[in-house]
């Protein structure tokens, strides 16, 4: 595989992100009759978010494939198309109903490389949505994607951008091992620009989308936004943040946090999941680790609440991580 | 080997089923695809893994079938299509509607894969997933279900409200039969008709194979579910006594058969063990090979 690095010649055209996953999909069905996209109303629906809408137009049944709602035998098919030959997409519909495929997925997807002395291989790509911040309540709006970034032989990788959107869809089609995309579904009208033709991104480095130096503020996901925001608000009180994306959440690239810590000396990490046992441990753990004399000021986590999310708005809103907390965590850390 | 602290962790015996793996395993090609369970050394056995990469395997070796990764639970075979041995009760079903799927999606006719899974899966959500989306989408998955009577320790009668496995799958459309599993005659017969017809059709076929293992679960089960006579009663239908009965009976072996069979399986196993114990074991520097197919870092 050659990852071209997005940013080449080629015409700019305005896409959304939901309409960038769909583009890359559409690229990977046409350029490779491997590829199919298996899940629950991928075919006529189009998608619980819209995103596969007219491809089955464009592909047919055997390549956009309704499935029945059996998470664990539909994300197991992908597993066993994979070890066939096959280059499946699988939507699972948010991450929430992937817990019923979580045997397939810990128990198979991640194991079957190595428990088989490097025999098998398994590249599969899953797509699923993720967040909260849509007032649908405690099953269908929780951050969960660090129990999947905990699991050795799988990887794991956020899209924040539209950019990614497209790009890490076809990254993950040419990886030789199983990929799980998180889209945060907040994100899907979010509008960008990016080249028209479609090419993979790199999926190894985080990326700074903000350059400051008096804090890094770590994130992913949905949260980005949130970061950028904050980090706007800070800088007209002469605060300035920089902001890593770490977009792959496994392997995590900590070398970009260091380097921006060995900057900024203050970091804060932004992370929807729950504060215990996430991402955000795990990223501050490894800061203390290899970047403890570069700390300034402890480490510190703007994360979701410790409460199944709410469905009323204002609570909801309290729960998870938003601009205002963010800048007002880091003017503490500033004082 | 067990006893003697060579082999360590879980093993499951097969003796008592061999007539399942070995009749089911005449009928099919070397195209066919095969996922089995944590029980599966009699399907690779019968399959031609060999007996020292199996024995190496569960003696932790790295000549071992799966480098000594995978232990007795996890037998894979790419080369022979050898899908492995799944640990977790219906867990390979799921990967075996794929594998068919991979095949139907490429345009492979003709080829099918079997499925081995045993009555304790049938309680399983992934059992029913599985055959429902096999039968939904017509793929040619042979699923046999070697229902050995006990899900580890609990009987059959305790754990399913329909125990006509045969009948659950025919509820999905999948036209089903049970089978003697103790003749490994009747067993390739069946296996056979199967086979033919998932290859004409494309679409799945479900075997009940009515067995029942001699020995504990594993090596780590006192086996206090069960009466030692209802244990003496299966035993006078072993399957291999069976076999060899009939044999003689028609006329097909005679003692000197039997005795070099004997010696020749003697032989054979003593290579195994002298292969394993001579194999290397895998360099700790290794340990994190193969997590990834393309550096992660």
């Amino acid at each position: 595989m050659s990852v071209q690095l997005a940013g080449g010649s080629s015409r700019r055209v305005r896409l959304t992100y939901r309409e960038a996953v769909r583009a890359g999909m559409r690229h990977a069905l046409s350029a490779d009759d491997r590829v199919f996209l298996m899940g629950e109303d991928v075919g006529s629906y189009g998608g619980a978010f819209a995103v596969s809408l007219g491809l089955l137009d464009e592909f047919g049944p055997e390549r956009i494939r309704n499935t029945p709602l059996s998470e664990s035998a539909f994300v197991g098919a992908g597993i066993g198309a994979a070890l066939g030959g096959m280059r499946p997409i699988v939507e699972v519909m948010t991450i929430n109903f992937s817990l019923l495929a979580l045997d397939q997925i810990v128990n198979n997807a991640a194991t079957l490389r190595y428990m088989s002395g490097g025999q098998l291989e398994v590249p599969l790509v899953v797509r699923m949505a993720t967040g909260g911040g849509r007032q649908l309540a405690a099953q269908h709006a929780h951050s969960l994607e660090v129990w999947y970034a905990h699991v050795p032989g799988i990887k794991a990788l956020a899209p924040a951008t539209v950019e990614d959107a497209r790009g890490m869809l076809l990254a993950a089609l040419d990886d030789p091992d199983p990929v799980f995309i998180f889209e945060h579904a907040t994100l899907y009208p979010l509008e960008g620009e990016v080249d028209e033709e479609p090419r993979p991104v790199d999926i190894c480095r985080a990326s700074v989308r903000r350059e400051g130096g008096d804090v890094t503020l770590v994130t992913y996901g949905g949260s980005l936004a949130a970061c950028l925001a904050a980090a706007d608000d800070l800088a007209d009180e002469g605060i300035e943040a920089e902001v890593v994306d770490l977009r792959t959440l496994r392997p995590l690239d900590m070398d970009t946090v260091l380097v921006s810590l060995g900057k900024t000396h203050h970091a804060a990490i932004v992370d929807e999941g729950w504060k215990t046992g996430s991402l955000a441990g795990e990223v501050s753990a490894q800061i203390m680790e290899r970047g403890f004399d570069l700390l300034d000021w402890p480490v510190q986590r703007v994360c979701s609440a410790e409460v199944p999310i709410p469905y009323a708005k204002h609570l909801e809103d309290a729960a998870l991580p938003s601009r205002e907390r963010v800048a007002a965590t880091v003017r503490e850390m500033l004082v | 080997m067990y006893s003697a602290a060579k082999i360590h962790g879980f093993l499951h015996l097969y003796i008592g089923e061999e007539a399942v793996a070995v009749g089911v395993l005449q009928a099919l090609t070397p195209d066919d695809a095969i996922v089995a369970t944590y029980r599966e050394h009699g399907q690779a056995l019968a399959r031609g893994v060999p007996a020292a990469s199996l024995m190496a395997e569960m003696f932790g070796k790295a000549n071992g079938s799966s480098r000594g990764r995978g232990g007795s639970m996890h037998i894979f075979d790419l080369a022979r299509r050898f899908y492995g041995g799944y640990a977790i009760v219906g867990g390979g079903l799921p990967v075996a509607v794929g594998l068919a799927l991979a095949d139907r999606l490429s345009g492979r006719e003709g080829r099918l894969t079997a499925c081995f899974f045993g009555d304790g899966a049938v309680a399983e959500g992934e059992f029913h997933e599985s055959l429902n989306l096999a039968a939904l989408w017509e793929l040619p998955v042979l699923f046999l279900c070697e229902n050995n009577l006990y899900a580890m320790g609990t009987p059959i009668r305790q754990e399913l409200a329909q125990p006509d496995i045969s009948l659950r799958a025919e509820s999905y459309g999948i036209p089903a039969e049970p089978v003697d599993g103790m003749d490994v005659i009747a067993v390739e017969e069946a296996a056979r008709r199967a086979a033919i017809q998932v290859r004409r059709t494309g679409a799945p076929l479900f075997l009940e194979l009515r067995t029942y293992r001699f020995r504990a679960h594993s090596m780590a089960d006192p086996d206090l579910y069960r009466t030692k006579d209802e244990i003496g009663d299966w035993r006078q239908r072993d399957p291999i006594a069976l076999l060899e009965a009939r044999l003689r009976e028609a006329k097909l072996i005679a003692d000197d058969d039997v005795s070099a069979l004997e010696s020749d399986v003697a032989a054979e196993l003593d290579h195994a063990v002298g292969v394993a114990e001579a194999g290397p074991f895998e360099p700790v520097e290794d340990l994190t090979k193969d997590v990834y197919g393309r550096s992660a870092q």
